[in-house]
């Protein structure tokens, strides 16, 4: 089975082969490297940045403007703040012109705490996304979607903020992306680049096919009748780990995964709130202003009379920073028995 | 509306010793085809370039057109009829050539412009109406840039390749960077053109352009172009830079550069015309620092009134071509009174067209009109 690093590289080999995909850069996006997580090795389009990250969003910008499809990376999402205002512009631009400028770009960003990367390496940036009207934000959790969502992100004429979690990058899942060879020895030695004696390595790509996750398109990842579960991105895992472990007390969890943060599956999550009666939103990113809040609002205004308890938020402390000792990281991001505790308390509530 | 249009009494006249040269007949609105070098020579004494008379007429008419325009779009904002003015009255004599001279169309074979707010002169020798910038200054729905939704001056129109412009101070320069990079790879030897202002220099963004413009191997075709007129709003250049000149920086990038006036427009057309030519040949990026002047103050916030101690470029350009008897007072009159009519009923017939509904606040949000709204997810 394929990494998420390995599916986001098989998308873009598959979005400059088949969807016009002419440039991917970023810092150290290029070759000798291909990306700091691995995520764009032996990719024919792809190219090395100055280390400039506003530079890197309005180049993709300028590319966009003429029609040319574009992936650009900022390294780390932690040095994505620095280009807010043209992330703002990039937004408004189709609105601000009436509809007559597009841009069809992507920019992919690796997010989120989980590998003790420090103040610096575990910021999230979904709920600042959320804010930036005109982008569609996707974060995907595991390889198939990262796959999938890649592709939508690519064919949609939108600016598409592609959120990846660093700490997933090595993560395998449980489904095939559609061409990839069964045999996890063969993808690797195909694509890829040894780490020795790799000069002139040119990847050798499977015969992969389409397939789009839609924008906006919620999954069930694990089904269940007393309470759910909204999540994204990393949470998922662990949401789900939670959920399989309190099923052997009879608890039953339905945990969602969203997907895409903008335009979010409000359908998916409504039905199952009518359903359970009872909702938590997990996410890392900091609780004051968090994304989950806004679906917490909209719970109580559409879904207040099916509720059996508060909907509540589990989100990353509101800190200036994780720290590095893990004790620090540990306890400023949801962990298992975080999620397990509200669980319950959520489940133990009786109106 | 009931709202009566003020009429201005008479059109400005040229100073009164100027000599007067036989009449000729206001030129027609520029046409990019025009000459460089004429068939018919310029009096030795006075020094145009070597530019034809058909040129240096035509210059002339696009400058007034611009001017009158400018007037016409500050009334309008005095008059209560428009919320806020912004426009480059004193960059005549840099903006009209810079139009003439750019391949104008859509698509990567041409041009491309990144423009600021001050553009108003080089979108008219680009061939835009008067009533497209009216109908910007009064935000109605027929506003073809940004359909009633943004400031005067702030232009759009992806038929001439002209990209948003943006009210954040010097974005501009590293997207034109992005469009310039895809140019290239075309290989038609098209460029980017981008222009902002000297205090606006200070942004990040205004490096950011130098540094991927500029790498070594992987140059880009740019015209970068500052039009200093040595304020930013109220605080003065010395205030914001301690560089004797803007120029200067691009030098140490490697890029050609130099400073011309930019209240001449013969030497802003050799100049741009050179710098140009450099560009599409070498696909490397030039440097302009312009000197300009801002005639009516920064802006509305400022308010927008003519600072008559300052140089006049348009005026200044006329009475050149009276002196040299390529143009008589009485055309010159003529053209003036041309273009105050055209922009009177440019208000009147935008004042009768309607703004943009409140309801269209979600069109355009996603390509489309995809639902914005999270309220109908
Ligand atoms: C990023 C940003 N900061 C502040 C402003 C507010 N602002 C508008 S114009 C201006 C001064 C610009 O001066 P300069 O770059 O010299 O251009 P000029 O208006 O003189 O042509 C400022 C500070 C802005 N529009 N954008």
């Amino acid at each position: 089975m394929a990494s998420v690093a390995q599916a986001i590289r098989m998308a873009l080999h598959y979005g400059e082969k088949h969807m016009g995909v002419k440039d991917i850069f970023g810092q150290d996006v290029g070759a000798p490297l291909g990306g700091v997580f691995t995520a764009t090795q032996g990719l024919k389009t792809a190219w090395n940045t100055p280390l400039d990250e506003r530079g890197i969003i309005s180049m993709a910008m300028g590319i966009a403007m003429t029609g040319d499809k574009c992936v650009a990376e900022i390294q780390f999402a932690d040095y994505i703040f620095n280009t807010i205002d043209l992330l703002k512009i990039a937004g408004n631009t189709l609105w601000c012109t009436n509809g007559q400028v597009q841009l069809p770009m992507v920019v992919m960003t690796p997010v989120g705490a989980g590998i003790f990367g420090s103040v610096y390496h575990s910021h999230s940036f979904d709920a600042w996304a959320s804010r930036l009207p005109g982008w569609k934000i996707v974060m995907p959790s595991n390889p198939l979607d990262a796959y999938g969502l890649m592709l939508a992100a690519i064919e949609d004429p939108n600016p598409v903020l592609y959120l990846k979690s660093k700490a997933l990058m090595r993560h395998k899942g449980d489904e095939l992306i559609p061409g990839e060879p069964e045999d996890e020895k063969t993808l690797k030695s195909m694509i890829d680049k040894p780490v020795q004696n790799s000069q002139g390595w040119k990847a050798k790509w499977p015969e992969l096919e389409k397939y789009i996750v839609p924008i906006g398109k919620g999954k069930i990842t694990h089904e269940g009748e007393h309470i759910t579960v909204v999540t994204y991105s990393r949470m998922v895992h662990l949401c789900d780990e939670v959920a399989k472990k309190l099923a052997d007390e009879g608890i039953s969890v339905e945990v969602i995964d969203l997907r895409s943060i903008y335009p979010y599956d409000w359908q998916m999550i409504k039905s199952s709130i009518e359903k359970t009666g009872r909702v938590l939103f997990v996410n890392e990113d900091t609780e004051v202003t968090n994304f989950g809040e806004h679906l917490a609002y909209r719970t109580t205004q559409e879904c207040f009379y099916s509720l059996m308890a508060r909907p509540r938020v589990l989100a990353g402390k509101n800190l200036p920073g994780i720290g590095l000792h893990p004790n620090l990281e540990k306890n400023s991001v949801p962990q298992h028995h975080d999620i397990e505790t509200a669980i319950r308390e959520i489940v133990a509530e009786v109106p | 509306m009931s709202k009566k249009t003020t009429v201005k009494p008479a059109a400005k006249k040229a100073p009164k010793n100027a000599p007067v040269a036989k009449a000729k007949a206001p030129a027609k609105a520029a046409t990019k085809s025009a000459a460089k070098t004429s068939k018919k020579a310029t009096p030795k004494k006075f020094d145009f370039g070597g530019l034809s008379e058909e040129l240096l007429l035509s210059m002339h008419d696009l400058m007034v057109k611009s001017r009158v325009l400018e007037e016409r779009v500050i009334k309008i904002y005095k008059a209560g009829e428009g919320y806020f003015w912004i426009g480059g009255p004193g960059e005549e004599a840099f903006g009209v050539p810079l139009g003439l001279l750019a391949r104008k169309g859509k698509g990567l074979e041409y041009d491309w412009f990144h423009l600021h707010y001050r553009c108003t002169p080089t979108m008219v020798a680009l061939g835009m109406p008067m009533i497209e910038a009216v109908r910007l200054m009064m935000n109605r729905a027929t506003d073809p840039s940004t359909g009633g939704r943004n400031f005067a001056g702030h232009y759009c129109f992806p038929q001439w390749n002209v990209a948003p412009v943006t009210s954040p101070i010097e974005v501009q320069y590293p997207i034109a960077c992005g469009t310039a990079h895809a140019q290239k790879r075309a290989g038609h030897k098209s460029i980017s053109i981008v222009t902002g202002g000297d205090a606006g220099t200070a942004e990040g963004e205004f490096a950011t352009c130098l540094v991927w413009s500029s790498r070594k191997g992987q140059e880009l075709p740019v015209l970068i172009t500052v039009q200093n007129n040595g304020f930013g709003i109220s605080t003065p250049y010395e205030g914001q830079h301690g560089e004797t000149y803007i120029a200067d920086r691009a030098k140490a990038f490697n890029i050609r550069s130099r400073v011309i006036d930019g209240t001449n427009p013969v030497e802003t057309y050799i100049a741009l015309q050179e710098e140009m030519d450099y560009i599409r040949k070498t696909g490397k990026p030039s440097f302009l620092e312009v000197k300009t002047t801002r005639l009516y103050g920064h802006s509305s916030a400022d308010g927008a009134n003519r600072k008559t101690d300052l140089f006049d470029p348009v005026y200044k350009f006329q009475e050149k071509l009276i002196a040299a008897g390529i143009l008589t007072e009485k055309a010159a009159q003529k053209i003036w009174e041309i273009y105050e009519e055209e922009g009177i009923k440019a208000q009147e017939q935008a004042r009768g067209e309607a703004g943009p509904a409140a309801e269209t606040v979600w069109d355009h949000v996603f390509v489309n009109n995809e639902n914005a709204d999270w309220r109908k997810f």
